[in-house]
């Protein structure tokens, strides 16, 4: 049982006092509407701003104020940090970080430029994004690329500490934003198209030394399971629970990469986060259920211990990573008020779980045109897969055609919002079919290791690629549904003043009325959004600001259109090239109503 | 079990046809006949969706992250074209990030060179459109 000799190790060398200090530092400052202290902008990832200055009537007269370029041509996710009067901006490879005066319209007031080995770059999967950073106790915590996880001095810039989280040789690079909880980072690992052993990892925040690590997939110890508290659906997960649904050894290439965000509830003291797709593509090459790839983990943030997982796309065969980010909120759900998590999976299926429990409780597609499977059943959480989509049952070397949604998925990593206001979700989606051939690949360490082709497409007779939906997540369904024409690939904000801003690939930052979905406002920046919309208040007055940059899966998938069923779309087909409309940038605009 | 074995037989069979009827019809290396092509050039398009894609984008397409290897082509030399993959290209710069890695210990790419650049240079010529490409029956 070694995961208990980890339990006892950790609990005796966490302090107490450190712990709850930073926790609290992070939970007053997130509650300040003033700040944007987290890359999630609260624990809860609602991202949802109080500010109300700006609202449904006057927000037609926003307009932008400053920019700032960050010198980088390269996809920008993420959205700046904003504490006080400083807004710190991350960028992609290189991983730049810049310290701006909101005092001085953006002046800087430190640069910290990592050196790191520019072969790691051809080894991240789609472009070398970088979802962001994190805020505590006085440090600026980064992830570059490479993996080396650093603390920066907030006040000037100077490394407090630096530790590699992992190896660029063997394919592990890091994309996602790291978290603070109480005395510790958290931080994930990329690399599920180079077969990775995904995994979560936490550091001291005092000084990087490392307190737990959970795998995603492998035998118990290295995945932190107890398996007879540890549960699935409620059940006790029993030993092996990983181990037994792999074929010999392939879960040391596993993959179950956590790529994505990390949300955590304070009260009931488990964060939760997800795991993307098993290595590799190719379904026929490694038979079982793959777990826990495509999975929503409940950890226990002291010990790491599982309290509860559930998986969500048991041996996956579409490549339909479970990364995106756990929305945490108290809502009715089928009348009953719940504890609730909201995930906005890449299947096509919005999940509502019972965040303490992990029992699931509503299951729907929040696009119409999802077919790989008929529904999930809510006893055993299984989807019902449609055979003539299931790229395992046709085989290797079988071209599966019209599979909705394509690898992009219904939703990426682009984070929803929800409003406490109105109780619903404001989700930017895809809205993309695909055909998937899967054929046998070798695994050499530091390679992609993918093994399917893949042709993309709109879902047959429609011209538009994305929308911008709000949803019920109490019963599953549809408010309303705004049609964009490439998929909505920048993460959403709501704010008190009954606005949900968001973010598109040609560039446009849009303002929406929560209720009806009719759009306020729109601006096009220099370059296509796939970063976050944020908002903070200095010096009396409330901000608008986001990331343009195209890239990402969007601009490797988009960028010179689609391969086919634009035939009976006319000029709209002709149009669907992402080139003729931005090109690569990479720039903050900060908007305001003066 | 079985598909395993299907699958290396399959892979054996694209590697004999590569050898075998892949050959070039004068200086061309692919062969398509009304828009159909040979398995070798088919089998390029895989590889090339399994190993180029996530930079490079669909069908050599380009993508806001690498070039666009239909226009590449045009210019490119097959022996220039040769050393970039099995050597790899590092162009970093302040305004680029470019790193191409060297695939010469990559077996589904040194493999199948001879058919990546066929189905590339087929799209580069125009006679290949975006999309899985279909194949003729070839003579056993």
């Amino acid at each position: 049982m070694e995961w208990r000799k980890l339990l006892a190790v950790t609990a005796l060398s966490l302090s107490p006092l450190l712990a709850a200090s930073a926790n609290d530092e992070l939970i007053k400052l997130s509650a300040d509407a003033k700040d944007w202290a987290m890359p999630t902008h609260d624990y809860s990832a609602q991202r949802y701003s109080s500010l109300s200055q700006i609202n449904r009537e006057n927000v037609k007269s926003l307009r932008p104020v400053w920019t700032f370029s960050t010198g980088v041509l390269r996809g920008h996710e993420g959205a700046p940090l904003v504490i006080g009067d400083v807004m710190f901006v991350h960028t992609p490879f290189p991983n730049i970080v810049y310290a701006l005066d909101l005092n001085h319209e953006g002046r800087v007031i430190w640069k910290y430029e990592p050196h790191q080995d520019p072969s790691v770059i051809p080894v991240m999967c789609c472009d070398t994004v970088n979802r962001g950073l994190s805020y505590a106790d006085g440090k600026i915590i980064l992830s570059q690329a490479d993996t080396t996880l650093v603390a920066l001095n907030a006040k000037t810039g100077e490394v407090e500490w630096s530790v590699k989280n992992g190896d660029p040789a063997k394919g592990e690079t890091s994309t996602g934003a790291p978290v603070v909880v109480k005395d510790k980072v958290l931080v994930g690992v990329s690399g599920g198209e180079f077969g990775v052993q995904g995994r979560l990892t936490a550091y001291s925040l005092k000084d990087g030394t490392p307190a737990w690590k959970a795998f995603s997939v492998g035998p118990d110890d290295q995945i932190l399971f107890d398996p007879a508290k540890t549960t699935v659906l409620g059940k006790p997960v029993g030993a092996n629970s990983s181990l037994s649904t792999w074929q010999g050894d392939q879960w040391k290439i596993g993959g179950g990469a956590t790529w994505g965000w990390i949300s955590y509830d304070p009260k009931l003291n488990l964060v939760y986060y997800g795991s993307g797709n098993p290595s590799t593509w190719n379904p026929t090459q490694r038979p079982g259920d793959n777990k826990w790839s495509m999975t929503i983990f409940a950890r226990n943030p002291d010990t790491g211990v599982a309290r509860w997982v559930y998986q969500m796309t048991p041996h996956d065969e579409w490549d339909y990573d479970g990364i995106n980010e756990m929305i945490l909120a108290d809502i009715p759900v089928k009348g009953t008020p719940t504890k609730a998590l909201v995930h906005f999976d890449r299947n096509g299926f919005g999940y509502t779980l019972n965040r303490e429990t992990g029992e699931l409780l509503v299951a729907e597609k929040f696009d119409p045109k999802v077919n790989w499977a008929t529904h999930v059943d809510l006893k055993t959480g299984r989807p019902e897969v449609v055979a003539q989509y299931s790229t395992d049952k046709n085989g290797a070397d079988h071209n599966s055609e019209g599979i909705c949604p394509a690898a992009l998925g219904s939703k990426d990593e682009q984070p929803a919002a929800f409003s406490p206001k109105t109780g619903l979700f404001y989700v930017p989606t895809n809205h993309v079919c695909m055909d998937y051939e899967p054929f046998k690949v070798s695994y050499t360490a530091g390679q992609p290791y993918v093994g399917a082709t893949l042709s993309m497409f709109p879902p047959k007779g429609e011209t538009n690629l994305g929308n911008f939906i709000a949803w019920d997540a109490g019963s599953g369904k549809i408010v309303w549904s705004d049609p964009e024409p490439f998929s909505a690939w920048g993460g959403a904000l709501t704010t008190a003043g009954d606005v949900a801003f968001y973010g598109t690939l040609e560039g446009y930052l849009k303002a929406v009325d929560v209720k009806t979905g009719k759009e306020l406002y729109r601006f096009k920046t220099p370059s296509g959004i796939i970063g976050n919309v944020m908002t903070y208040e200095h010096a009396g007055k409330q901000y608008v600001a986001v990331l343009s940059g195209v890239g990402g899966w969007a601009g490797i998938g988009l960028a010179a259109g689609l391969t086919k069923g634009t035939d009976g779309l006319g000029a709209v087909g002709a149009y669907k090239a992402l080139s003729n409309y931005t090109q690569l940038g990479g720039n903050l605009t900060v908007f305001g109503l003066e | 079990m079985f598909v395993r074995v299907l699958a290396v037989v399959v892979t054996t069979a694209a590697l004999l046809s590569a050898t075998q009827s892949g050959g070039r019809a004068g200086d061309k290396p692919y062969v398509v006949k009304d828009g159909k092509t040979n398995q070798a050039t088919y089998n390029g398009w895989r590889r090339y969706s399994d190993s180029c894609l996530r930079c490079h984008g669909p069908d050599g397409a380009g993508s806001s992250y690498a070039p666009n290897l239909i226009q590449s082509l045009k210019s490119m030399s097959e022996d220039k074209f040769r050393d970039t993959v099995m050597g790899g290209r590092v162009n970093v710069s302040q305004s680029n990030q470019n790193v191409m890695p060297s695939f010469a210990d990559v077996e589904d790419v040194a493999m199948y060179l001879d058919d990546i650049y066929a189905y590339l240079k087929a799209r580069s010529d125009g006679v290949l459109d975006r999309g899985r490409p279909e194949r003729f029956k070839e003579a056993p």
